[in-house]
């Protein structure tokens, strides 16, 4: 019996699946262990090694961590939540009280909702955690300048989603929200500099083809702003960020792993 | 290769660039990557139009809203859902307010309790006039062109033509019309 059963370990062990997935073997050296961190498409984003500090909650806070957890949980909950939920002005609300009534776990969609709070306070407190260590510090700017461009992409990804239960407050905060892309310099309506684009009489830049136009697929909140923020919330913003973040983390593996205590 | 004096091509034997039949190398990368570029832009131009459709189905912001004696004094909300246009009728004139929020761009709700105009964000508060008065709005609602049509004599709103009333324009004979 142990015989078979050693064979059969031995068969698996050495099978072409195993050896494809696990190509190191036990990482019972350092050199494995650095091989295998290496090896793996998604570990070699991260540092091979991680000093003591790094690991130690009263440095980090982990918040770093708590933002990319609660962007895999938003994710896959925002996935389940597709499947039910139409961008139209016809459905948008009552799908989303349906999801909290007639579709099992009517919690998923609150999970969301307050998951994504919970991510930009998280984002918030890994910034302050990275500006009072002075981590920002070279040579990790870089990393900071990529850090500030995700703060930006998670607030519109708050912004964006914000829109979608198609609600009072949805429709009182998104025509506020997108009215300052009117203002954006050269390609905006009301933005500084606008004025100038001019041929003869005629204005380059209207209310049919500026900015926020381009934003709400419309001259104000309607059926195409929905639907593009839909896309912009589910598809654009979350690749964006996705691609970033690999950027972001694997610029701490490239500076060095995470700043120490000064 | 052994070290030593750097040998030397002869002038004479290698065809210089001009030489060759046809473009050097380096014009036509040059060419290439000229090319590459502009296909690229001409994509991202492409994408861009794009997001910008040829026709917008939105309600048209000049319309027709019945003859004026369809008013009686105050102010008219049957146009307000559709156009965002409240028709207010005083004692002399017809006037078309935008229903739109001076400070932000909410849209206010008429109180006629309240007799005033009262925009549920922020809470900036217009009298029948459209003049502010209460709440951050800094400026008061703006009038839009009202005529009357020589077809048929109906009221023409035209909310592409804007009167402010804090550069002295609602006196403009376009911002509003006549009744006796």
């Amino acid at each position: 019996m142990k015989d078979k059963l050693q064979q059969l370990q031995k068969a698996v062990v050495e099978s072409q699946v195993w050896k494809s997935l696990f190509r190191v073997g036990i990482p019972n050296t350092n050199r494995k262990r650095v091989l295998a961190v290496l090896g793996n498409v998604v570990l070699h984003l991260h540092p091979v090694k991680t000093r003591k500090s790094g690991v130690k909650m009263r440095y980090t806070w982990c918040a770093g961590g708590v933002t990319f957890f609660l962007f895999l949980v938003l994710t896959f909950t925002g996935l389940l939540l597709m499947f039910y939920y139409r961008p139209t002005v016809e459905y948008a609300f009552v799908d989303a009280l349906d999801l909290r009534e007639q579709v099992p776990f009517g919690i998923m969609r609150e999970i969301h909702r307050w998951g994504a709070h919970a991510m930009v306070i998280a984002v918030w407190i890994h910034m302050f955690r990275v500006f009072m260590t002075g981590s920002y510090k070279p040579p990790r700017e870089f990393n900071w300048v990529v850090g500030v461009i995700l703060l930006v992409l998670t607030l519109l990804l708050s912004f964006t989603g914000y829109l979608l239960p198609w609600d009072q407050l949805a429709i009182w905060a998104i025509p506020v929200g997108s009215n300052m892309a009117g203002a954006t310099p050269l390609i905006g309506t009301q933005g500084p500099g606008t004025a100038l684009l001019k041929i003869g009489d005629i204005a380059l830049v209207t209310s049919t083809d500026d900015a926020r136009f381009g934003l709400l697929g419309g001259r104000f909140v309607g059926a195409g702003a929905l639907l593009r923020f839909y896309v912009l919330h589910c598809v654009g913003i979350p690749l964006v960020a996705a691609f970033l973040m690999a950027v972001h983390f694997w610029r701490i593996r490239k500076d060095g792993g995470i700043s120490g205590p000064v | 290769m052994a070290t030593g004096e750097p040998k030397i091509i002869s002038s004479a034997s290698a065809p210089t660039p001009e030489e060759r039949e046809g473009i050097s190398r380096r014009r036509w990368l040059t060419a290439a990557w000229l090319g590459f570029a502009a296909a690229v832009g001409a994509g991202a131009t492409a994408s861009m139009r794009f997001l910008f459709p040829n026709v917008l189905f939105e309600p048209p912001t000049l319309f027709k809203a019945g003859p004026s004696s369809d008013y009686a004094p105050g102010v008219d909300e049957r146009w307000k859902e559709r156009f965002g246009v409240w028709i207010v009728r005083d004692t002399t004139e017809i006037y078309g307010l935008v229903a739109v929020c001076v400070h932000l761009g909410c849209t206010p709700n008429w109180l006629p309790a309240q007799n005033k105009f009262k925009c549920p964000c922020h809470g900036s508060g217009y009298y029948v006039s459209g003049v502010n008065f209460e709440g951050p709005a800094p400026r008061a609602l703006e009038r839009a062109a009202v005529s009357i049509s020589p077809d048929d004599g109906q009221l023409v709103v035209d909310k592409g033509q804007r009167f402010l009333y804090e550069q002295g324009q609602w006196t403009d004979p376009k911002a509003f019309v006549k009744v006796g």
